[in-house]
């Protein structure tokens, strides 16, 4: 049992990056982005690949996310002027174009095998010593993503970036540029998802294209949906949230024993959708509450 | 002279909606634009300010040709809209709004909001008592902490108006600043234009309460269908008949 919680805390933790990444583009910006996945999978596949091919992991790690960021330069070039609901759509695209390439690609990122043996971080001593190292890393990395954004949030930068949100003509008509704002606000959120995504691949030891569907974008979007859009105690208590149905619905077959494990795994996506759906209906602004509500 | 619109025109696909509109704005001087509506008064706005481009013409301002510029930085030279629906941030308060249009902040570079605590805190405070001036000037202190998005047509009005004067524009163009305001704040708003008028801030105003307007302006000019029709002082513009024509042809006394 307690390596179970510890194996649901560094999963959380890799959650808690990606949502933190998500909430300061939508809940501060009000950037739509539907492509989170693909800076997770170009993270993921950064640090598996570098790592084992030699690389020493603290590079690797910090390949990852400085490639994230790289890959969303670009993106953020063609789509940052965009209306919000074309960049959604721009980078749903975008994070689809990503699993294509590590599906084709095949001398880099072996295909639809995937990558199997990406080194763990902690190697040495017991098992269970490793384990509580590596949640020890996730939650560190964590804590010091919140430390800036906590920063950020009270900065007249993150000050400009709510600005934006509200009202983007408004911020122009003050002699603003929200472009520059917005794009390096796109930069951290993804650096913040490379860096999740390369923690994934050395917990999990085996990366495939088939983990990086945009079903893991709409994870986080629940997370930060339930938890409170625009704060970071939301996003936090999203996370929680996933995470106990994501992991306690698992629970649910010590009550009905009948049920087939491939229903299973329907049925607690169901769950989460229901919650999330009840979620919108009696507290859309989320348990935490939300940047309306201040 | 500080503001020059010369021979502003837009069209839309062969639908001409701004044509050949040239205003001049000298200093410190206050100028009313009215006409009925879709005479082209907000897009003719739009055009000055850079939120649309314009098929011809050019905006000077003080000696310096805008008419390339992006809206921001059109903003930046010193002449600054507000809209005809307010676009206060909704989610942000009062203060809030104010301190976010103070230009040149070192904070809203990421490096130096990370690494120079103490150059941004200064500044925050420099920018805060100016915020706070602001407010005392615009009386909104009983909602200077409250959220933007609360407040009445006629202190979104005032908050916009606050907005411009935090930027420190010298030009400021009013997109219908009494609409929407009930009678008692329209005189107060009013007065406040006066004031910052006679600090040496040149105003363009657009609006439809005509006897509020001319009381502020010491000239109007009339569009009708894209077109300047008209110009002069309030009383020789009110009077005249080609003005009264347009105004009663496009349902509006």
């Amino acid at each position: 049992m307690d390596a179970y919680l510890i194996a649901i805390g560094t999963i959380a933790g890799i959650y808690l990056l990606l949502a933190l990444g998500l909430n300061l583009q939508f809940g501060l910006t009000g950037l739509i982005n539907f492509g989170h996945v693909g800076f997770f999978c170009v993270g993921a596949y950064t640090s598996a690949i570098l790592s084992t091919k030699g690389v020493p992991i603290p590079l690797s790690l910090a390949a990852a996310a400085v490639l994230a960021m790289l890959a969303a330069w670009p993106l953020g070039i063609i789509s940052i002027r965009l209306r919000e609901d074309y960049f959604a759509i721009v980078t749903l695209g975008f994070s689809e174009v990503v699993r294509l390439i590590v599906t084709s690609e095949g001398w880099l990122t072996n295909g639809v095998q995937g990558i199997a043996g990406i080194p763990r971080i902690f190697r040495d001593g017991a098992g269970e010593a490793q384990a509580v190292l590596m949640l020890g890393l996730t939650l560190a990395f964590c804590f010091i993503a919140i430390l800036a954004m906590m920063r950020i949030v009270r900065s007249p930068f993150g000050r400009m970036i709510e600005a934006i949100r509200d009202n983007e003509e408004a911020v122009r008509s003050l002699g603003k540029e929200p472009a520059g704002f917005k794009m390096q606000v796109l930069l951290l959120g993804s650096m913040l998802a490379g860096l999740s995504g390369a923690l994934y691949a050395h917990y999990i030891g085996y990366i495939s294209p088939d983990q990086f569907i945009p079903f893991v974008t709409f994870q986080v979007w629940m997370a930060i949906i339930m938890g409170g859009v625009g704060r970071i105690s939301g996003t936090i208590a999203g996370v929680l949230i996933l995470m106990f149905f994501l992991e306690g619905s698992r629970f649910l077959r010590d009550f009905a024993p009948f049920i087939p494990e491939v229903s299973m795994a329907s049925i607690r996506l169901g769950v989460i959708g229901l919650a999330l759906i009840l979620f919108t209906i009696y507290r859309p602004q989320g348990l935490m509450g939300d940047f309306t509500k201040r | 002279m500080i503001l020059n619109i010369n021979d502003m025109s837009k069209a839309y696909s062969g639908l001409v909606v701004v044509d050949k509109v040239s205003i001049r704005l000298h200093d410190c001087e206050m100028i009313g634009v009215i006409g009925p509506n879709g005479a082209g008064k907000s897009t003719l706005f739009s055009l000055v300010t850079g939120f649309l481009e314009a098929n011809d013409g050019d905006v000077v301002l003080d000696g310096r040709s805008l008419g390339r510029h992006s809206a921001a930085e059109r903003a930046r030279h010193g002449m600054v809209r507000t809209f005809q629906v307010p676009r206060e941030f909704a989610n942000m308060t009062v203060r809030e709004n104010l301190m976010a249009a103070a230009p040149r902040q070192s904070g809203e570079n990421l490096i130096s909001a990370f690494f120079r605590p103490r150059l941004v805190a200064a500044q925050e405070k420099e920018i805060g008592s100016r915020v706070d001036e602001t407010i005392a000037f615009l009386k909104l202190e009983r909602v200077a902490d409250s959220l933007a998005g609360r407040l009445s047509g006629g202190q979104k009005k005032l908050l916009e108006l606050g907005r411009a004067l935090m930027t420190g524009a010298r030009v400021i163009l009013l997109d219908e600043p009494f609409a929407g305001v009930n009678p008692v704040l329209i005189e107060e708003l009013s007065s406040k234009i006066r004031a910052l008028n006679a600090r040496g801030i040149g105003f363009l105003i657009i609006e439809h309460d005509l006897g509020a307007l001319s009381r502020l302006v010491s000239k109007l000019y009339v569009m009708d269908r894209g077109r300047l029709i008209a110009s002069g002082t309030p009383q020789e513009v009110l009077a005249d008949p080609l003005v009264r024509e347009a105004y009663i042809g496009g349902g509006l006394a």
